[in-house]
């Protein structure tokens, strides 16, 4: 009974990870159409700045919010100078695959950078608080004051985040520019600007979850890391179970991701991990195609 | 304030939609564009809001160059563009539709009060202002799109078949209030139509496309009477 009440709270704090990386997906689909395979490499990237930050100013909140901000600001200049360029550039049948071949593209550029200047260090992330899980009545739980944290933060986010989707004005630009861009540059909307914006705050939950899944696993940090290959692939299969439109579904989709792979990894066989991830993304496909939290598919603005 | 457009030209790939359209369209008048499929009529409204980029010729509008500005920046300078096909965004309710209109003007306060006015003109948008825009019918859709471009409180409105795909008695309906509108809110309305009778029985003036080039200019009233006109698009 232990064992799956442990494996269950595993499932949930590795999915609480996947989760944040399908948010950041999501956000950059919704804002450019674009499935942006280079965002696990901008949550390395931002990674090792909050490393850099962690050295100097020897907190890991500060060096979390540090990481956030300026993976923000990294994302949102990659939107600006790189991807607004390959839009504006590219037409006809090459315009729709171009942006993403680019972003694959990126995500090798920005690997092979960090190999170049940072790839013979040894770089550890320790958490912040321990990872130890409580013992109660002589059991000790998985769940860790660290973990504790890594779930509130994706709560805390997915609640921010969509109170700003609904309740301000910015939100609702945002979803104008997502839904039909047309419409609303004609109703004001500086929807460029508005891409921008949705790139960036896609920058910040990449770096959140890139911060929390390192101290999470086994610390160490490196370009090729099975952790940002773990973020890449499940964030993204998280994102398209939960539909790629919706934030909730990013949610649920990371969550239940991360809750069936914790059970055949303690229950049958940790070779099965990718497997498993993939065949649970394709009876998704084969059963809903839509995704979890997708609508029907029907007219499109 | 005066619509001018002067020696026009907008080329679609290798097909001239829109050649050498010169007009010129007085403060407060309401005109009706019409003419028959593919002739250019969508094509010259997109590109007096930027949409459509132009070949050669110009277009202004309170001393503003229409054809080389964004469409977000033109609706800063009061020209607000219905386009084609109801445009609403069905994903979002009725009060956001019509919130969107007005969001560059940060002023939360004065939104509210042109919302209630277009609520007075359009009191079915105000019963469904809760609604997704996607549960609303042909004629409701219609109605919160002109909504919509209002709440940027436009002095030219560029409106895109606003009758098109609706009942005959909606359309009548859609036609009274565009008219009511124009004159008590002395806008400056460029109305492209196919239904060229029930457009020209509204509008002041009327200007007919052919293949993208002007075929008559005159009156509404003159175009309904002119028997050429009549024969070839008002079918009596």
């Amino acid at each position: 009974m232990f064992t799956f009440i442990d494996t269950l709270l595993i499932g949930l704090t590795s999915g609480a990870v996947y989760s944040l990386m399908a948010i950041a997906l999501v956000l950059v689909w919704r804002s450019t159409r674009v499935v942006n395979f280079a965002q696990a490499g901008q949550a390395l990237l931002s990674t090792y700045i909050g490393y850099e930050c962690m050295g100097r100013f020897h907190s890991f909140w500060i060096a979390l919010a540090l990481a956030m901000i300026l993976g923000a600001g990294v994302s949102a200049l990659i939107e600006m100078l790189f991807m607004r360029t390959l839009f504006k550039r590219n037409t006809g049948p090459i315009a729709g695959v171009a942006p993403i071949i680019a972003t694959l593209g990126l995500l090798g550029i920005i690997r092979g950078g960090i190999g170049i200047f940072m790839g013979g260090k040894e770089t550890i992330i320790r958490p912040p608080l321990s990872n130890v899980g409580f013992t109660i009545s002589g059991h000790t739980f998985a769940l860790s004051p660290f973990k504790l944290v890594i779930l509130s933060a994706v709560l805390i986010m997915m609640i921010l985040l969509s109170l700003i989707f609904t309740k301000t004005n910015i939100g609702l630009a945002l979803r104008a520019s997502a839904y039909a861009p047309e419409i609303a540059r004609l109703a004001g909307v500086k929807v460029d600007a508005i891409r921008t914006l949705g790139w960036a705050i896609a920058g910040a939950a990449g770096a959140a979850a890139g911060m929390l899944q390192t101290p999470n696993g086994t610390g160490a940090l490196s370009p090729d890391s099975l952790e940002f290959s773990l973020l890449l692939v499940f964030g993204f299969i998280a994102a398209v179970i939960g539909g790629l439109e919706s934030l909730v579904g990013a949610v649920i989709g990371g969550l239940l991701l991360g809750l069936v792979l914790a059970i055949v990894l303690m229950y049958v066989n940790a070779t099965l991990l990718f497997m498993t991830a993939f065949v649970l993304l394709i009876v998704v496909l084969l059963v809903r195609p839509q995704g979890i939290m997708g609508k029907k598919a029907g007219r499109r603005a | 304030m005066t619509l001018i457009v002067s020696e026009l030209c907008v080329d679609h790939g290798a097909i001239r939609a829109v050649d050498h359209v010169s007009l010129r369209i007085e403060q407060g008048q309401l005109a009706a564009v019409i003419g028959a499929n593919g002739a250019g009529k969508t094509t010259l409204l997109r590109a007096l809001s930027g949409l459509t980029p132009a070949r050669s010729g110009s277009a202004t509008w309170k001393g503003h160059d229409l054809l080389h500005s964004k469409p977000e920046k033109l609706v800063r300078f009061g020209v607000s563009h219905v386009s084609e096909g109801k445009s609403v965004i069905p994903e979002l309710s009725v009060e956001e539709n019509l919130n969107l209109g007005a969001l560059w003007r940060r002023n939360a306060k004065e939104s509210e009060q042109t919302r209630n006015k277009i609520f007075e003109t359009f009191p079915r948008l105000e019963e469904r202002a809760g609604q997704l825009a996607d549960t609303l019918s042909g004629g409701e859709r219609q109605m919160l799109a002109i909504g919509r471009a209002l709440m940027a409180k436009p002095e030219l409105l560029l409106l895109d078949e606003p009758s098109l795909g609706l009942a005959p008695l909606v359309i009548a309906q859609i036609f009274q209030s565009i008219r009511d509108l124009t004159t008590q809110m002395g806008l400056t309305v460029v109305l492209v139509e196919q239904n060229a009778l029930g457009a020209l029985e509204i509008a002041d003036v009327g200007i007919v496309l052919n293949l993208g080039r002007i075929a008559a200019t005159d009156r509404a009233q003159s175009l309904i009477e002119n028997p050429q006109v009549r024969a070839a698009y008002l079918g009596y």
